[in-house]
């Protein structure tokens, strides 16, 4: 009987040598005449081992990692293949500590399920979901999500049941579902492994969403930087397609659902929903104002229902086993399971999906077990490039949307990027003005003006004496107001939160290079 | 007097060029929004979109020049220049700064002799600065045409160079 080994096509894998690890793997099987079947699943997300191989054993999963290509024959010579002992061996992938503890419900099958084969999905519970929708009237549906008390994941959390609602009761002859796929944020991948690891996920979350307002076309606006992931939603599409999931008559059902992906073009901007609206209409990624709201009149003048891919990915589980159960986990206002993606300057980075509720310092200190430099944490950026910069003295902050609004920080897309004691604040804060001049898409003076002065008033407080500093300080306090007040969207609006942060927590690294010469 | 015959003239564009461009839009024009999808269609077969087929582009959407032209310096992906052989991406994000990327970011510059939007004199290599790649577990990371590299130090840089130059 053949053995089943896994070797991940997640992106990340990838980029640390996966490719050549299931090349060698196949050549050494060939060679010694075992019968190897090799699946290339997504990743389990414990990045510091990956490329991290997994081997199907009677009694269970048995992993391997980080394996280098010069790794393999060794692992053969130790029997791998029947979870012999070797310096690289984890054990069973399921009783991984990091693993083990987490509670995935987005992310049940990512990593572990063939992302090409639509029998494995459903054979790992795929699709549940919407058979359990295409029993329900519309607005059952809607309910269903409005009860779970699911908020958007892309960083503006805002509730789905209620931007569905709008959509399903406006009137029209064309309505669209748009998922953005535009995960632009510094720190954050999970939209990247779920798209590359459990696309179907993805598909059926947007088929029901489509079911529930009368929508009967989908887009995937998925970022140019995202080529992997391209690949394995376009392959899931055309399988979904097959086997009639997509089509003129999704199951049976009468009722139709087309989908494409749409690949952007490297603007940041453009997972704001409205320039991602405008993008989609092959135009300039400007913001639009608000109102009218895209559920009312959304890409190309028709109600759109635009939610984040973690959003939709997190439908499928909550119409299979019902709003109850899903809501019973997290805190407060924020109900469900956040996928958290620890990123930065850690020993052990990776997806971690919890209830809300888990606070920074278990996530730090306890799963990615401190920095990987071994210098002590300085700050933590959460949320990407728009979030605060948090000081150490706020670890004990639970992962909750109004836990961090009460910081002044924000959660955004779930994105913890961990800096050093070697990180110059300043530097950052000035990177922070660079990036929304960059990328600002120039339709509102504050943020296409205001974050230039940024860069530029940064520079004087750092390069002045304290006079010079202290003027420039108010100006720059100035500044970031006019910036919170009178952006259009939330790149200016919120790009002067790692700005102040960095102020408000970290002083001390804007003094004047005169100033620290003299100390 | 005699009238202009009412089309709007082109300048002339290099066959291949033309060939590209039609090729495309009589794929995709039909498209709702076919703008962004066509100039990928475009940039994927020339590597790029010459500015002498902004018209061109134009007439076959029914989009005005400034339309086709302002969409394509709006997005940073687009080029208008031929890159060189093979264009790096080197992220310039916040995960990857935690992990040297500012370093990482020096070196390669001055390795290739090059600045960001440049292409070396040879011809071999463009570079570019993107924000975020999504390999953020793995920082610092680089992307080489659509070939994802992670946890990259200088010395792993230089040693997939000289492999690159055999």
């Amino acid at each position: 009987m053949s053995i089943t080994v896994y070797v991940p096509r997640d992106a990340s894998a990838l980029s640390l040598g996966a490719e050549a690890v299931a090349e060698a793997i196949s050549a050494e099987a060939k060679q010694c005449g075992a019968d190897v079947h090799i699946v290339r699943n997504g990743s389990r997300g414990l990045y510091w081992l990956e490329p991290m191989v997994e081997v199907e054993t009677p009694a269970g999963r048995y992993a391997y990692g980080p394996v280098q290509l010069e790794d393999v024959s060794a692992l053969f010579e130790a029997d791998f293949l029947h979870a012999g002992k070797h310096a690289l061996g984890l054990g069973p992938t399921e009783d991984i500590a990091y693993l083990k503890s987490q509670q995935r419900l987005t992310f049940a099958r990512t990593g572990i399920v063939d992302p090409r084969s639509l029998d494995d999905y459903r054979a790992h519970d795929g699709y549940r979901g919407l058979e359990a929708a295409l029993r329900m009237s519309s607005a059952d549906i809607v309910n269903v999500v409005t009860d779970a008390g699911l908020r958007g994941r892309g960083g503006a959390a805002f509730p789905a049941g209620i931007k569905w609602k709008t959509c399903l009761d406006a009137n029209a002859d064309q309505k669209y579902i748009v998922c953005n796929a535009d995960e632009g944020d510094s720190g954050t991948y999970a939209d990247r492994m779920i798209m590359e690891g459990d696309p179907f996920v993805l598909i059926e979350g947007m088929t029901i969403a489509g079911l529930a307002v009368g929508a009967t076309h989908g887009y995937i606006y998925l970022r140019v930087e995202y080529p992997h992931a391209q690949r394995s939603l376009e392959a899931a599409i055309a399988a979904a397609e097959t086997e009639g999931y997509l089509g003129d008559d999704v199951r049976g059902s009468g009722k139709a659902f087309h989908l494409e992906v749409r690949m952007a073009a490297g603007a940041y901007i453009c997972g704001e929903e409205t320039s991602l609206l405008e993008s989609l209409e092959g135009k300039r990624g400007q913001v639009r104002f608000k109102p009218p709201l895209p559920a009312i009149q959304g890409l190309f003048g028709k109600p759109t229902v635009i939610n984040n891919v973690v959003t939709l990915a997190s439908v499928p589980i909550v119409l299979d086993k019902g709003a109850a159960f899903y809501r019973d986990f997290g805190m407060g206002k924020s109900r469900g399971t956040l996928p958290i993606q620890l990123a930065g300057n850690l020993k052990r980075p990776g997806l971690v999906e919890r209830a809300f509720g888990v606070t920074l310092r278990e996530l730090i200190e306890g799963y990615a077990d401190g920095t990987a430099s071994g210098r002590p944490v300085r700050a933590i950026q959460v949320g990407g490039p728009l979030g605060a910069y948090i000081p150490i003295s706020q670890l004990d902050t639970p992962i909750d949307y109004e836990a961090f609004i009460a910081i002044g920080g924000m959660l955004g897309h779930g994105g913890i990027v961990v800096f050093d004691d070697s990180v110059d604040m300043a530097a950052q804060a000035r990177y922070a003005m660079e990036f929304c001049a960059i990328e600002s898409c120039g339709k509102c003076t504050p943020c296409r003006i205001g974050s230039v002065r940024g860069v530029e008033v940064i520079d004087r407080m750092v390069a002045g004496d304290a006079a010079e500093r202290e003027r420039n300080e108010v100006l720059l306090r100035d500044l970031c107001q006019t910036m919170l007040c009178g952006s259009l969207c939330a790149l200016g609006g919120m790009a002067p939160f790692p700005v102040l942060s960095a102020l408000d927590h970290f002083h001390e690294d804007f003094s004047g290079a005169a100033e620290k010469a003299a100390t | 007097m005699k009238r202009a015959p009412n089309i709007t003239l082109l300048p002339d564009i290099p066959e291949d060029v033309r060939a590209a461009v039609l090729d495309v839009t009589t794929r995709l024009k039909d498209l709702p929004g076919a703008l962004l999808p066509v100039l990928h269609g475009i940039q994927q077969a020339l590597g790029y979109v010459p500015e002498i087929s902004v018209p061109l582009i134009a007439r076959e959407l029914n989009l005005s020049r400034a339309d086709v032209h302002g969409v394509i310096s709006f997005y940073h992906f687009f080029r208008s220049k031929a890159p060189g052989r093979r264009v790096i991406y080197v992220c310039r994000a916040e995960s990857c700064q935690a992990m040297g990327a500012v370093t990482l970011e020096k070196h390669i510059k001055q390795r290739l002799g090059v600045d960001f939007h440049q292409t070396t004199t040879d011809g071999a290599y463009s570079l570019e600065p993107v924000y975020c790649l999504g390999n953020c577990a793995c920082s610092p990371a680089i992307m080489v045409d659509d070939e994802l590299k992670g946890r990259l130090t200088p010395e792993r840089f230089d040693a997939w160079l000289a492999a690159e130059k055999g």
